[in-house]
């Protein structure tokens, strides 16, 4: 522990959020002051200004909404973008980001996402991404086959890590070729009609640095493989890996460390050759 | 007739398993879950799944003894065939996740690894590196995307289940869920309705649960007339990491490692534990339990972490109850090799490096043995009939229960390991079941008139809209819930005391009352998160007083409930013959115990009170036995036992037939 803070521990937070009361509504500033307690996260930061929902200036305003279920680190739900770097708010310890900056803490939703409210984004896109990208094992089904391919502890180490995406999005907050798409609804559009035609946007637009890992995870499974063509399709189609340009910026963000130019760099190569054998063989 | 559906609610590994196996059997599937399915608790779970494999099996390790060893370890608490099925599909369910592209740790060879849990002498559980449960939900969700993309299964996340619909009959036909964006309240008419809920650990305030771990929705389906058994086994983890708005778990390899438990001997010693010399330091564990030292079982560490604080007033801080879990003495490199993953979780959320401070650690509440009571239909051998409408149906036809949300698997105490396995075991058996119970109706529920769905969501709207309307400045839900979590933690935890239970009930009748009269701070339609908390919190009173009322009639110690007034005691006479006579009397009063306690406890909800009363339990196959394990004098009383069984044609052990069955290839591919 950095001790030297011990002894400048204020007694009061103050907490700086951008609000927003519903999607296409205009975003607002709100200051809100919350007594020190140690050990504190941002989520409990959240917590107490859920249960007393009054300004810095002491005025009743509805409570902050934001998103967020295991409080460790692996559920994904509660990204938000926190002293302007994206990252989990569970993690978020309080003592550090005091360390930062001990005038304030701002938090901001995510901005690559449509607001629902407050710090709560749609993040729909995220997930619709894993079905274009075909992110399973093909099998047949549920049945008792006895067990699956067996496989090295090579395989495994090198599996693993990609596997431990938790869908959390900060990879895509960061990305400079990830932008927003936020439609609005046409006037007479059915609920169907509008989820149609937003898929169709997100289906055109870039997959997302998650997305393609996850495709070479399941790529290099000894039954994923299987369909492998599939996946690499994807990451050829519109919104593809062609995209992406390499800056690099998903890795840094990533909190759970996943290799994700590596994951870019294997896609990059299995695209290639794919293209090149479909190329010959027509 | 119209096209049939099931309605899944929850979207954890019980749940997911659930949908996964009805889609595969032909049936159109909805899950409903207040998170995106891929962010449900089930993530949490670090350890690992338990299953007899190709390794213990040559050590001697068979399904039977799995089976064995969850009901001794549940001290025989659970009906006994289901819990054989499961161990017996244990391990066509690790087969079966293998394949599903779960990357469990491998062996140099290339096989599973597996390791060793409590409560067996096998190693049976595999793992994938630190979040075993993580990646176990991933294969399933996965799964279950694939079926979306089908048009197999349509999902509702951020959708609140509000309760069951039940027609004239009582059968349940569908339920009312509301969105939690827009907070539009609708019916979902459904030919089964599946939860798959998860635990209740937010009626305790913190746990080391999630936070949807609320038991809104069993509670929902408790009120409208569902039974609800075996509230009071709540299971309580000996080492948690105190946290402002979590309890995280802290593994007990710490322990294992060589972690040394202390409180300074002076009340809250202001000073840096680094700097308290070693006789002021009192490691109680290994003064009170020299033989076992730090690595007493677990429910005892649990037990007296608890008194030091509680009973003895030793915890190192005032306001919040802790003590000392010390690896400092250990060597960094040591540390790093051995432990390296837990101790980065404990740095990562303290802020504080464990290897040159001491972790403050103290019991949280775990897991939820109890949950809405199940039926099974029974085969003549003792395992459950796959493909029976019956099983895991609750008392209301139609409405099924899964996962940690059901009592069913693990009696008085879960073993390690062993959840992840009943969740995935209860969503694939549920499926067939179902698809017969389907078979059986005459009519869609989409065919029932729309009065009867109407009116449900009518008192639902009514509900909400009531609460919206509420005038300011009435009672805040938060300070409510805090209020109820620390009741609920001081009396309903480790050590259980009758007085204090009955005060406990009367305090959480007082907050239930209070609680109805909360006021909300947003008053809006539009994602309003406080109008949610607070009817999740109305609705944790009806299963907080399940599980004090249940607590209070049970006068025994069974598992995790533990009451030292009834606690069976240790011999003290060192005369053998003395000692011989004493342990009869032992063996006299545990069976006059068993008689009278070896029942389950089901709780119904009427004219909004707790009504108790008890089954008996299905024990046909391994007859219950004591549990010696620390206990002074074991030998002599598992010597007289050994006897008593004998003269009664009695199997003492586990009760394992001369030849142990095989499931039928039937079973196996079903
Ligand atoms: C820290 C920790 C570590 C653990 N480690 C292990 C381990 O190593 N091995 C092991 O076997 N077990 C372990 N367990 C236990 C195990 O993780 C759980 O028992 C299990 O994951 C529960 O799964 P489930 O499918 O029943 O429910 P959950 O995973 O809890 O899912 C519940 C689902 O229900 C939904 N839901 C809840 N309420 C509502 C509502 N009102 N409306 C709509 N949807 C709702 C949620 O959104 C969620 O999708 C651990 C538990 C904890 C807390
Ligand atoms: S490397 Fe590609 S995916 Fe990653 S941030 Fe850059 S452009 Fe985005
Ligand atoms: S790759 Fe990393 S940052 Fe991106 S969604 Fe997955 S866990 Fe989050
Ligand atoms: S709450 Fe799950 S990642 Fe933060």
């Amino acid at each position: 522990m950095s001790t030297p803070t011990v002894t400048s521990r204020p007694e009061w937070i103050n907490v700086r959020i951008l609000r927003q009361d519903g999607p296409g509504q205009p975003s607002y500033w709100q200051r809100f002051r919350v007594r020190y307690e140690p050990e504190m996260n941002v989520i409990s930061v959240l917590q107490k200004i859920a249960a007393d929902p009054r300004t810095a200036e002491g005025k009743p305003v509805a409570p902050v909404a934001w998103e967020c279920n295991c409080l460790e680190e692996v559920c994904g739900a509660c990204t938000m973008v926190i002293n302007g770097r994206v990252r989990q708010s569970c993690s978020a310890l309080i003592d550090r980001l005091l360390e930062e900056n001990p005038h304030e803490i701002e938090l901001q939703p995510m901005s690559k996402f449509p607001v629902v409210r407050d710090l709560v984004v749609d993040r729909q896109r995220l997930f619709r991404a894993l079905e274009r990208v075909k992110a399973w094992i093909p099998v047949d089904g549920y049945y008792d086959m006895g067990p699956g391919p067996r496989q090295s502890q090579a395989a495994q180490e090198a599996a693993y890590p990609l596997s431990k995406c938790m869908s959390c999005g900060c990879c895509l907050e960061a990305c400079p070729q990830y932008s927003r798409i936020e439609l609005v609804r046409w006037e007479g559009e059915t609920d169907e009609q509008f989820e149609r035609r937003k898929l169709a946007a997100y289906d055109r637009a870039f997959l997302g640095a998650h997305a393609i890992s996850q495709a070479i995870l399941f790529n290099s499974h000894p039954t994923g493989k299987n369909n492998a063509a599939e996946r690499l399709e994807a990451l050829i189609g519109p919104g593809g890996i062609q995209l992406c340009g390499n800056a690099q910026n998903c890795v840094a963000v990533c909190p759970k460390e996943i290799p994700l130019t590596r994951s870019i760099g294997l896609a990059g190569r299995q695209t290639t050759i794919y293209a090149l054998k479909k190329f010959f063989d027509k | 007739m119209a096209q049939q559906r099931v309605m899944v609610v929850g979207g954890g590994l019980a749940g997911l398993s659930a949908a996964m196996k009805l889609a595969e059997l032909g049936i159109d599937v909805d899950l409903m879950s207040l998170t995106p399915v891929k962010r449900s608790h089930s993530v949490c779970a670090q350890g690992g799944i338990n299953s007899v494999n190709d390794q213990t099996r040559q050590e001697g390790d068979s399904e039977w003894k799995h089976f064995d060893d969850t009901v001794y370890g549940g001290d025989f608490l659970q009906h006994q065939p289901p819990v054989k099925e499961m161990a017996y599909w244990g391990p066509r369910i690790i087969d079966l996740m293998d394949r599903l592209g779960v990357p469990f740790n491998r062996t140099a060879e290339g096989f599973l690894d597996r390791r060793r849990f409590g409560g067996t002498l096998y190693k049976r559980t595999a793992f994938a590196g630190a979040t075993t449960g993580q990646q176990l939900l991933y294969a399933l969700d996965e799964q279950v995307r694939r079926w979306k993309g089908a048009g197999k299964v349509r999902m509702f996340e951020y959708w609140d289940f509000l309760g069951p619909i039940l027609d004239e009959d009582g059968v349940c036909c569908g339920c009312v869920g509301q969105d939690l964006v827009t907070m539009e309240i609708r019916a979902f008419p459904a030919d089964a309705v599946v939860l798959a809920t998860g635990g209740c650990g937010l009626i305790f305030g913190r746990s080391t649960m999630s936070m949807s771990c609320t038991g809104s929705a069993v509670s929902r389906a408790f009120q409208l007339g569902a039974r609800y058994a075996n509230g009071e086994f709540i299971q309580v983890h000996p080492t948690a990491i105190p946290g402002a708005d979590k309890l995280r778990l802290m593994s007990e390899s710490a322990r294992g490692e060589g972690g040394r438990v202390w409180v300074p001997r002076k009340p809250q010693d202001p000073r840096d534990p680094r700097e308290i010399p070693e006789e002021e330091r009192y490691y109680f564990l290994e003064e009170r339990y020299p033989k076992y030292g730090n690595l007493v079982p677990r429910d005892i560490a649990t037990r007296e972490i608890f008194n030091i604080c509680v009973n003895e007033g030793l915890s190192v801080e005032k306001d919040r109850m802790c003590v000392y879990l010390d690896l400092t003495h250990i060597p960094r490199k040591e540390l790093d090799r051995k432990l390296g993953g837990i101790l980065e979780i404990y740095e990562k959320f303290q802020g504080v490096d464990p290897r040159t401070t001491p972790m403050k650690i103290f019991p949280a509440v775990h897991y939820s043995m109890g949950g809405l009571w199940v039926d099974y239909e029974r085969t003549a051998d003792g395992g459950l009939k796959i493909g029976s409408p019956r099983n895991h149906v609750t008392n209301i036809p139609g409405l099924y229960a899964i996962g940690e949300c059901d009592y069913q698997y693990h009696g008085a105490n879960r073993l390690g390991a062993n959840s992840l396995l009943s969740c995935i075991f209860s969503g694939l058996i549920v499926a067939p079941g179902i698809k017969n119970w389907l078979a059986a109706q005459k009519k869609a529920a989409s065919e029932r008139p729309a009065s009867l769905f109407d009116q449900a969501v009518r008192r639902q709207q009514e509900r909400h809209d009531e609460l919206l309307r509420r005038a300011p400045g009435g009672e805040n839900p938060y300070l409510i819930h805090q209020e109820l979590g620390d009741v609920m933690t001081r009396s309903a935890t480790v050590v259980r005391h009758n007085a204090q239970l009955r005060e406990a009930i009367q305090k959480v009748q007082e907050l239930y009352e209070r609680a109805k009269r909360c006021s909300l701070s947003d008053t809006g339609n539009w994602t309003n998160q406080n109008v949610v908390f607070t009817k999740a919190l109305l609705d944790m009173f009806p299963i907080a007083l399940t599980i004090l009322e249940g607590a209070l009639a049970r006068d025994e110690c069974r598992g995790a409930h533990y009451k030292p007034e009834f606690a069976m005691p240790e011999l003290k006479a060192t005369d053998p013959v003395e000692r011989r006579r004493e342990a009869e009397q032992w063996c006299d009063r545990f069976e006059e115990n068993t008689r009278r306690w070896l029942k389950t406890t089901i709780a119904q909800w009427i004219d909004n009170r707790v009504v108790l009363s008890y089954e008996d339990v299905d024990t046909s196959l391994i007859p219950p036995r004591p549990r010696l394990y620390g206990l002074v004098g074991a030998e002599v009383i598992e010597q007289v036992w050994r006897e008593r069984q004998a003269r009664r044609g009695q199997p003492a052990g586990d009760g394992k037939p001369a030849e142990e069955r095989r499931p039928s290839q039937q079973v196996v591919r079903s």
